[in-house]
């Protein structure tokens, strides 16, 4: 026994709330933290205050209301959960450093799974640091945790499950001056058909079926659609005012008072980066992710990933993956047997797949377009330090080899978002202009503190669980 | 600019943005506050000085950064908004002491 936790778990969306209610329940001494003041995560934000709430309920649909359930789960499990903690440094010896109401703390972990979740793709067009432009990840966060919707002329503009069903909750909530531009590329199609029938196994059809309901559902309301957008361009001097854009071969362009931006969801790195997890370049997502074994068990000894941190498989997968981790830190611990964990992961792992039937279909189709991945000389790739993509090439150019020596060059990646919003298009950038991979090209190096915490913080920090069991 | 999609739920409180009353309800972070009263510039870039607004609301972007009782380059979207809460712009970077509130 070296630990006063047998598992910290960081995060409270599905993956984060099984595993923990799984660990708990199975007589692991677990702690559970978010940095967020409600469990939910992202997908299932404030899911606690909005069960009993059936206008929003009905806006948000049946599968945001999935979270209900599995938050009661966890409050009953026994698993102690510490809200608006931020976790800001994991030591080799998986000491869990947090930060709440500005004192710092340091929890031993004897098992840690990293259950940090998605974030959404970073979208570099022309003026999208302007005021009023904001992801659609971001508007859907603003619906469900304050029941807020953009007044005024909306447009969305990206692809994806998200983009059609943001749009779709739009009409549900009443926007009526919506107009949506879909940026998926119809030359996608063709590589994508042939998963088709894959994607009908499982549980895949039902994802299938819920995408062309959504659809069905758009095209009904009688919303503005342009199909195979590109060139988004924003514009406004203090405030978005307008969005142009190509559509079939000619120009569009619209007045609007709010633009929602959304090219799918990538992992969010960070935490698996600043423990220096390997990570492989997934080209299928376009993106990196930890590599992890069967049971979500990185690189490093005792830090296990689950749901779409590891690599993005949805909320109900995720939900299995984080019940996977912890049959596999339950068995370590001797509180489960072989057998029965066998027997248990056989179960989880089979509705994991079955959620995934669908996933290389979706992925392929809505395969983000060059000119977000690799966008225009003159947009701005790092938000933090307005650095332009131009300045990127004209370094690789000189032999500059990866992002990290661009940092030093250029200050990118080194604002307060530390890298966040521009170190997946600052790798992709290089891998393009050198002809390497990726995965040669690299990441920025990440170090904690994986947030800012202030040296009176730390001055006054000396609490630390664990060391007295 | 946003509305409420239930015009009859009650106010919780009443915080501050540059001197200005902004109510919020329940549930509100000071990123949600103070994009529901319509203010729509949270902070000045300290490089170009150009506005800036929330992006992400999740806390991964650190657009939304302001000043609340005088600590600077608060994340507005993680923080839950509290009656009395004296919020302004962060202009440009954050100074190296906090100002008195």
């Amino acid at each position: 026994m070296n630990g006063r936790w047998d598992a910290v778990v960081i995060g409270t969306g599905p993956a984060g709330m099984a595993a923990a209610a799984t660990l708990a329940e199975g007589g692991a001494r677990t702690l559970v933290v978010d940095e967020q003041p409600e469990v939910g995560g992202q997908i299932y934000r404030a899911i606690e205050r909005n069960r009993g709430n059936d206008a929003l309920g009905r806006i948000l649909g049946a599968d945001y209301l999935r979270g209900a359930p599995l938050a009661g789960r966890l409050r009953a499990s026994g698993a102690e959960i510490r809200l608006a903690t931020l976790v800001w440094r994991i030591d080799e010896d998986r000491g869990v450093w947090m930060r709440r109401d500005g004192s710092v703390e340091r929890a031993e972990a004897r098992n840690v799974v990293i259950a940090t979740g998605a974030m959404e793709r970073p979208v570099p067009v022309p003026g999208w640091t302007l005021p009023g432009v904001m992801t659609i990840g971001a508007l859907q966060i603003l619906l469900k945790s304050s029941g807020l919707i953009p007044s005024g002329r909306l447009v969305l503009a990206g692809s994806g499950p998200l983009f059609y069903l943001f749009s779709r909750q739009c009409v549900e909530a009443g926007v009526s001056e919506l107009t949506l531009l879909d940026t998926a590329d119809g030359r996608h199609l063709p590589g994508a058909l042939p998963l088709l029938p894959k994607a009908l196994t499982g549980q895949g059809w039902r994802y299938l079926l819920k995408g062309a309901g959504l659809l069905a559902g758009l095209r009904r309301a009688g919303v503005t659609l342009y199909r195979g957008v590109s060139g988004i361009t924003l514009e406004g001097s203090e405030h978005v005012a307008g969005i142009r854009f190509t559509h079939r071969g000619g120009t569009g362009s619209l007045a609007c008072d709010t633009v929602g931006l959304h090219e799918g969801v990538i992992p969010h790195q960070q935490m698996t980066r600043s423990l220096g997890c390997v990570h492989d370049y997934e080209p299928a997502q376009q993106s990196f992710h930890p590599r992890r074994d069967a049971w979500g068990l990185s690189s490093r000894p005792g830090i296990f990933v689950a749901g779409d941190a590891g690599g993005i498989v949805g909320a109900q997968a995720s939900a299995h993956e984080g019940t996977i981790a912890a049959l596999a830190i339950l068995h370590a611990l001797g509180r489960l047997s072989q057998e029965e964990r066998e027997r248990r992961f056989a179960a989880e792992a089979r509705a994991r797949r079955a959620h995934l039937a669908a996933r290389p279909f979706i992925d392929r189709l809505y395969t983000p377009r060059d000119e977000v991945l690799v966008p225009a000389d003159a947009t701005m790739i790092c938000r933090c330090e307005t650095v332009a993509a131009r300045e990127l090439r004209r370094l690789a150019g000189h032999g500059v080899p990866g992002p990290n020596q661009a940092k030093a060059f250029l200050r990118c990646g080194m604002g307060p978002c530390q890298g966040r919003l521009c170190g997946p298009t600052v790798t992709s950038i290089f891998a393009r202009e050198t002809g390497d991979t990726p995965d040669a090209t690299g990441y920025y190096r990440i170090r904690s503190p994986l947030k800012p915490v202030t040296v009176g913080e730390l001055a006054g920090s000396g609490k630390e669980t664990g060391s007295h069991p | 600019m946003f509305r409420r999609i239930e015009a009859s739920a009650g106010t919780a409180g009443t915080l501050t943005f540059e001197e200005r009353p902004v109510a919020f309800r329940a549930g509100d972070n000071v990123a949600a506050a103070l994009l529901a009263a319509g203010i729509a510039r949270f902070r000045d870039s300290p490089v170009d000085a150009a506005p800036r607004a929330p992006y992400c609301m999740m806390g991964v972007c650190f657009e939304c950064l302001v000043e609340i009782d005088g600590r600077q380059n608060q994340q507005a979207c993680l923080i839950p908004a509290r009656t009395g809460m004296v919020i302004r712009r962060q202009r440009g970077a954050r100074d190296l002491a906090d100002r008195a509130p």
